[in-house]
């Protein structure tokens, strides 16, 4: 009953007029960067986040929330009509939303995308706001040694599920470590890896530098050479009769939804995990469930329904472990986690009972935001279908434009500009080659987090590494980090021994 | 892409030795009544990035991963071009905000990649790089006082800030 009271609270915050009209902007606008190929949640928050500078937290927050929802509805809209994924948390939906527009249901596929992610984002919503609060309140009691145990996992999860090269899945996460190390040693109040001595790295790399320098640049110029001129669009027709009876056919697809809601959420939760294999998983369960398997990834509407809802769900499953553990659950939620230190907000448990206002106003946009998105969506399906013709030689400059005004603003010092397009290039140049960026962003952002955690719990176990698994709580969350990243490791000699036992046979 | 994915990874290598010596300019130890020394997190970070860049090294002699086994160019004529032209022209942008501001820089930014890259018509061209500034000033130096580099052009803006601010 007290969380109802809460949650009614925070409806009026959500319902002030600058936020109600933030969500709405912060809708529309996610549905467009969702449905830009080569854009997601992640690169629209990352280059927007300097813009909300302007509103206090709270909206600030809830304007970027409203984004990262949009963009996952979005992202399904050039999944089908381009067959290409808006972003890489709808490449599920391609699998068969891009046949059924080649077969001439592009607007069947469309309303199922969009009635999906509603659903999922309600169910999500709704277990959102009964997990949090208790979740929030176990993690009180959360120590030093928990806390880093908790960062741990959120790296393995990258390594055990992120289904990326293992070496280099860890270089990435412990370069964007370093980096966050860079400035002043908080403990011994030393400057620390100043390099040449430039007195710009004095005050560390904002990860707004870093994410701005990936997400903004570097993903465009790999978007710009991957795309290569203009993808063929396919045509929708949209009249109410189609729609009705496509509504019809997607009531039964219910089952597909909920198991993909639940899923993706649950899936969201883990930290670093986020919507791309929450959505994948959702696909395949979906798929291995179905009565008729043989008709995935030839134009099964089950398909498109299922990683829709699951990336909805997953994105607010993502937010879950961000407030109430401090911890984010995808490299969006890791930016806008940057976003709230900024602001001055202690993520954390402890928001709960601070900050409720902030807590509670933003659960209550979510519900709103996930209204909007649907209405938005279905209602402006044309638009976004003439939007999705731009060519990208105007958005790509725009883009940088953003990225640089963007890059200035929360420090403002032009050594960070240099830095971010350095951060853009290599970004680039090492995407090419398969080294994923996303763990380097989160580690950025989680670094002034775990590395005082681990130097507290070493200073009260005095040196002993053996404190992260004698504690009750820290044990078996360090312990299930330990088994995810040799995951790996135990599928490779399985698929080894499975290889020589073929060869045995033969 | 064969020959790249050495040449990264060795020069990685190199980084993640440059970070460790940076890192020992602090202590890396342990300190006495204090727990691990400033440097320890970074140096055996780094420490890690030096055996990830060997793994993936030995993963290369092995061609056990796909960019060790493509033959394909790492950057082809179309790439290259791209890499240049984008990325050149960004750098150009960032240099001429020293000098001109970001009021000069993003017109011409906008135009250089409009007009030439992306060969619209003026109309577009124009309508662009003059809009953008305009929202950029009154969003960041009007409504968020947050004050824009304006190199040699500042003059020019005095009596807009009269007026606004």
């Amino acid at each position: 009953m007290e969380i109802l009271g809460h949650l009614l609270d925070g409806f009026l915050v959500a319902f002030e007029p600058l936020n109600l009209l933030l969500v709405v902007i912060g809708v529309a606008v996610g549905l467009f960067i969702g449905a830009m190929p080569g854009l997601g949640s992640v690169n629209g928050v990352a280059i927007l986040l300097p813009m909300t500078f302007l509103v206090p937290p709270t909206s600030a927050v809830i304007f970027l929330a409203a984004i990262y929802y949009g963009a996952m509805y979005g992202g399904a809209i050039s999944s089908i009509m381009l067959g290409i994924p808006g972003a890489s948390t709808a490449v599920a939906t391609t699998f068969d939303g891009r046949p059924m527009a080649l077969k001439g249901l592009a607007d069947k596929a469309l309303i199922a995308a969009a009635l999906a992610s509603f659903f999922g984002g309600t169910i999500s919503i709704l277990l959102f706001t009964g997990f949090a609060p208790a979740l929030a309140h176990v993690a009180l009691d959360f120590g030093d040694p928990e806390i880093f145990a908790l960062m741990l996992l959120a790296f393995a999860t990258f390594v055990g599920l992120g289904g990326d090269d293992i070496p280099k899945t860890i270089f990435s996460i412990c370069i964007g470590l370093v980096f966050s190390s860079v400035g002043m040693d908080i403990i011994s109040g030393e400057p620390r890896l100043v390099f040449f001595d430039i007195i710009g790295f004095m005050h560390g790399i904002n990860f707004l530098v870093l994410a701005i320098g990936i997400y903004g640049i570097g993903e465009m110029m790999w978007t710009i050479e991957v795309t290569r001129g203009n993808p063929k669009m396919s045509e929708a027709v949209v009249t109410v009769e189609r729609t009705v009876s496509a509504l019809r056919e997607l009531l039964s697809t219910w089952k597909t939804a909920l198991m993909g809601s639940v899923l993706g959420f649950f899936v969201g939760i883990l930290p670093a995990a986020g919507a791309t294999p929450g959505s994948l998983m959702a696909y395949g369960v979906a798929k291995m469930t179905s009565r008729k398997p043989e008709e995935f990834g030839k134009g099964e509407v089950a398909g498109v329904v299922a990683p829709e809802a699951a990336n909805n769900a997953a994105s607010t499953g993502a937010m879950l472990p961000m407030l109430t553990l401090g911890i984010p659950g995808s490299p969006t939620t890791a930016i806008l986690l940057g976003g709230m230190v900024i602001w001055g907000l202690t993520p954390g448990p402890r928001l709960f009972l601070d900050e409720t206002e902030f807590v509670w106003g933003l659960t209550a946009s979510l519900y709103a935001a996930n209204l909007f998105a649907v209405v938005i969506n279905i209602c402006f399906i044309p638009v976004f279908l003439w939007m999705l013709k731009m060519p990208f030689t105007v958005l790509a400059p725009i883009i940088f434009v953003l990225c640089l005004v963007g890059g200035y603003a929360p420090t403002q010092d032009m050594h960070d500009i240099w830095l971010m397009l350095g951060f853009g290039v290599g970004g680039y140049l090492l995407r090419k080659l398969d080294y994923p960026l996303a763990p380097a962003v989160l580690a950025i952002v989680l670094g002034p987090i775990a590395e005082p955690a681990l130097r507290q719990s070493l200073m009260i176990s005095n040196g002993d590494f053996s404190i992260f698994v004698t504690r009750p709580i820290s044990g078996p969350i360090t312990i299930i980090a330990i088994i995810l990243i040799f995951l790996p490791v135990f599928q490779f000699i399985r698929k080894r021994s499975k290889k020589n036992a073929e060869a045995g046979s033969i | 892409m064969r020959r790249a994915e050495l040449v990264t990874a060795v020069l990685m290598a190199a980084f993640s030795i440059y970070l460790m010596w940076k890192s020992a300019e602090l202590e890396v130890g342990w300190v006495p009544d204090e727990g691990p020394g400033g440097g320890a997190w970074p140096f055996w970070l780094a420490a890690v990035m030096l055996a990830c860049t060997v793994w993936i090294i030995i993963n290369w002699f092995r061609k056990s991963t796909a960019p060790a086994q493509s033959t394909a160019r790492y950057m082809d004529s179309y790439a290259m071009n791209m890499f240049l032209l984008v990325g050149g022209g960004l750098f150009v942008m960032i240099g001429l905000v020293h000098f001109i501001g970001m009021y000069g820089a993003i017109p011409i930014f906008l135009v250089y990649y409009l007009r030439i890259l992306g060969r619209h018509s003026w109309t577009l061209t124009l309508s662009t790089s003059i809009g953008a500034p305009v929202v950029v000033f009154f969003f960041f130096d009007i409504a968020m006082r947050i004050d824009l580099p304006k190199g040699y052009l500042e003059p020019l803006f005095f009596p807009l800030y009269d007026i606004f601010l």
